[in-house]
């Protein structure tokens, strides 16, 4: 490419009290841009003197060249001298004015930064406010959705099963191999690291007794509930969201159809049936992963490791893990969809309330499991 | 402009273009001449949007050449591609404004890419294209999300200005805007295209904006472009085209035209 540059040349004329600076070259984005640090101390050295900016040898101008120049006048200008402009070429002279005129507007009024220490308490503020009117929203959309349900209840023909077993497919069904996997891994894991432990005290055996416990009680509908979360709840908020961005969801409430019974519901009550089913399927994966470790870590065939399990682990193990199932399927798929209905305007908040779904729900998962443990400890169960 | 020797910006020969078994151009021949609004129109489906994106090289058409100021774009290397995709400006349907980035961030993008100036030259360059585009200063300070649709297009034709390209490409810019808001954003093309010195590819619908602000009109039809001016497409006798400019509305357009 031709080498590009801009220049300026001055000259002054003391006689007649003139101050010439003729711009030639290319004033562009490349050439002008190193000008702007010399332009800056330019100017006629006698005060008074008319200035002349002479633009009739540019061979090229464009926003960055005509505002540089326009800001020499302007300065000029303000220090007393008389400024013209002159001569300029036609195709220039538009553009010349155009950036003028737009360099005349004032700037905005960008407020000044707050001091660090009270911004960052604003700004705590702000979270702490956020986050307990997002609570009181989502005891909201619960309300909303019990009223639904018992309206339902009345009238139960309205409640659309083939979505209903749709969303039981895909967040059941298809979710039974990474459930399965990842359960049977951890029994795996948890065999391994009680049978290290217990080997200690000759007491092998009662790593049935570990096992049977943990993953019946907690980690079975823990981890369910997780993966659920994580693979279901997210994929509610962003279909729903989707759909509010291609304003379906305004679509279906012009044609005179209830959102939270055509979306929510179908969507609550599938999970509500399936995350039971999966949890038991978890249960028996973690089982099945834990006597597969026994047996070749411990020499715990498979019969001795069932006797030991019908002998130490009672039902009620099994029940309290299995009870918790549905709560935590309705705590999902509420902050799911209310997520997925807060989605407004442009496909980035799908995403962003897509992430949130997946921790609120999380989050909300684990403090109720803690809350059931208090309660089962009361009960004694 | 005098270092290059031709007068087309855009040079197309024998372009074809595939999907599947379905041929959309087939030895397509197009000229853009340097400085003209050049709007482009056809049917549904005749392949108007992928051909603005054979042009910007954003899809490789399955023969023919395209020619950009002068140079072949299916032979360029990496930096000659950067340096000419620096002197095309482009203009989305909603804008396609970054939404994670305000008004103003968005404008300072290619300039913080292709160019090494200061840091506060290329925020004052910002302010003005803002103001050039017809908006208020304020603006630049609000997200994507917080503009309306008309202020989205305008913000999306001042970060398409923001490297004062040679060639401006734009993709219905006046689909979804009120008449009024249509008709100003025509005169401010209009104004920006002198002002600058542009040569527009236009992608459009609207009958008005053909009418008032368009050198010359590309009519995509049988897989071929037709390239003339109004006065001669209302000559043509394709059914399509008659359809088009002899038809109710294209009437309409034209005595409102006067």
């Amino acid at each position: 490419m031709a080498p590009q540059q801009a220049w300026l040349e001055t000259a002054a004329d003391e006689a007649a009290g003139q101050w010439t600076a003729t711009a030639a070259g290319r004033w562009d984005l490349r050439g002008a841009g190193r000008m702007a640090d010399t332009l800056e101390r330019l100017g006629p050295e006698r005060a008074g003197d008319a200035v002349r900016i002479d633009l009739s040898r540019l061979e090229a101008l464009d926003t960055v060249g005509a505002l540089l120049l326009s800001r020499l006048a302007g300065r000029l200008e303000a220090r007393g001298h008389r400024v013209a402009v002159d001569p300029i070429r036609p195709e220039h002279a538009a553009l010349f004015a155009a950036v003028q005129e737009a360099d005349r507007a004032p700037p905005p009024v960008v407020p000044g930064p707050d001091h660090h220490i009270r911004a960052m308490v604003e700004r705590l503020g702000r979270a702490t406010v956020e986050a307990l009117g997002e609570g009181r929203d989502l005891l909201n959309f619960l309300g909303l959705m019990t009223i639904t349900f018992l309206r339902l209840a009345r009238a139960p023909w309205r409640i659309r099963f083939r979505a209903v077993t749709f969303h039981i497919e895909q967040t059941g069904l298809n979710a039974l191999p990474i459930l399965g996997l990842l359960t049977f891994l951890i029994g795996v894991v948890l065999a391994f690291q009680g049978a290290d432990q217990l080997r200690r005290f000759g007491a092998d055996i009662y790593v049935v007794n570990l096992l049977g416990v943990s993953v019946l009680r907690e980690i079975g509908t823990l981890m369910t509930a997780i993966i659920v979360a994580g693979r279901s709840g997210s994929a509610f908020t962003a279909q729903i969201g989707t759909m509010k961005v291609n304003q379906e969801v305004d679509a279906i409430a012009t044609l005179g159809l209830d959102v939270m019974e055509l979306l929510v519901v179908p969507r609550a009550v599938a999970l509500m049936i399936s995350l039971p089913l999966l949890c038991f399927f978890a249960d028996m994966m973690g089982l099945l992963g834990g006597a597969v470790m026994s047996y070749f870590v411990l020499d715990i065939t498979f019969g001795q490791f069932i006797k030991q399990l019908h002998a130490a682990v009672g039902a009620n193990h099994f029940i309290v893990g299995i009870v918790k199932a549905p709560v935590f399927a309705l705590t999902i798929a509420l902050v799911g969809c209310y997520e997925g209905l807060k989605v407004s305007g442009s496909a980035e908040s799908v995403g962003r309330l897509t992430t949130k779904a997946v921790v609120e729900s999380i989050f909300l998962v684990i403090i109720i499991d803690a809350l059931f443990s208090i309660l089962f400890s009361f009960l004694q169960v | 402009m005098a270092q290059t020797g031709t007068d087309m910006v855009i040079r197309v020969r024998g372009l074809v273009t595939r999907f599947g078994t379905q041929t959309i151009h087939d030895g397509l021949d197009l000229d853009v001449r340097r400085g003209e609004v050049l709007g482009v129109v056809g049917g549904s489906g005749t392949g108007k949007s992928v051909l603005m994106k054979e042009i910007l090289g954003l899809i490789r058409p399955a023969a023919g050449t395209i020619e950009l100021l002068g140079q072949d774009t299916a032979h360029l290397s990496a930096r000659e591609e950067m340096a000419l995709k620096a002197r095309t400006g482009v203009l989305f349907q909603d804008g396609a404004l970054f939404s994670s980035m305000t008004v103003a961030e968005n404008i300072m993008v290619p300039l913080k890419e292709h160019t090494d100036l200061p840091a506060g030259l290329i925020a004052d360059i910002a302010r003005i294209k803002i103001t050039m585009s017809g908006l208020p200063p304020t603006a630049g300070a609000k997200y994507p999300s917080e503009l309306s649709g008309g202020m989205r297009k305008r913000a999306g034709l001042a970060r398409a200005l923001a490297l004062d390209p040679d060639i401006l490409f734009l993709d219905e810019p006046t689909a979804g805007l009120d008449p009024i808001g249509a008709a100003a954003f025509d005169t401010l093309i209009r104004n920006l295209q002198r002002s600058l010195g542009l040569t527009v590819y236009m992608v459009t619908h609207d009958l008005d904006s053909l009418t008032t602000i368009c050198d010359r009109i590309a009519v995509l039809v049988d897989r071929k472009v037709r390239a003339a001016t109004l006065e001669e497409h209302l000559q043509d006798n394709h059914p399509w085209i008659r359809e088009y400019f002899h038809g109710p509305r294209g009437r309409a357009a034209r005595r409102a035209e006067g």
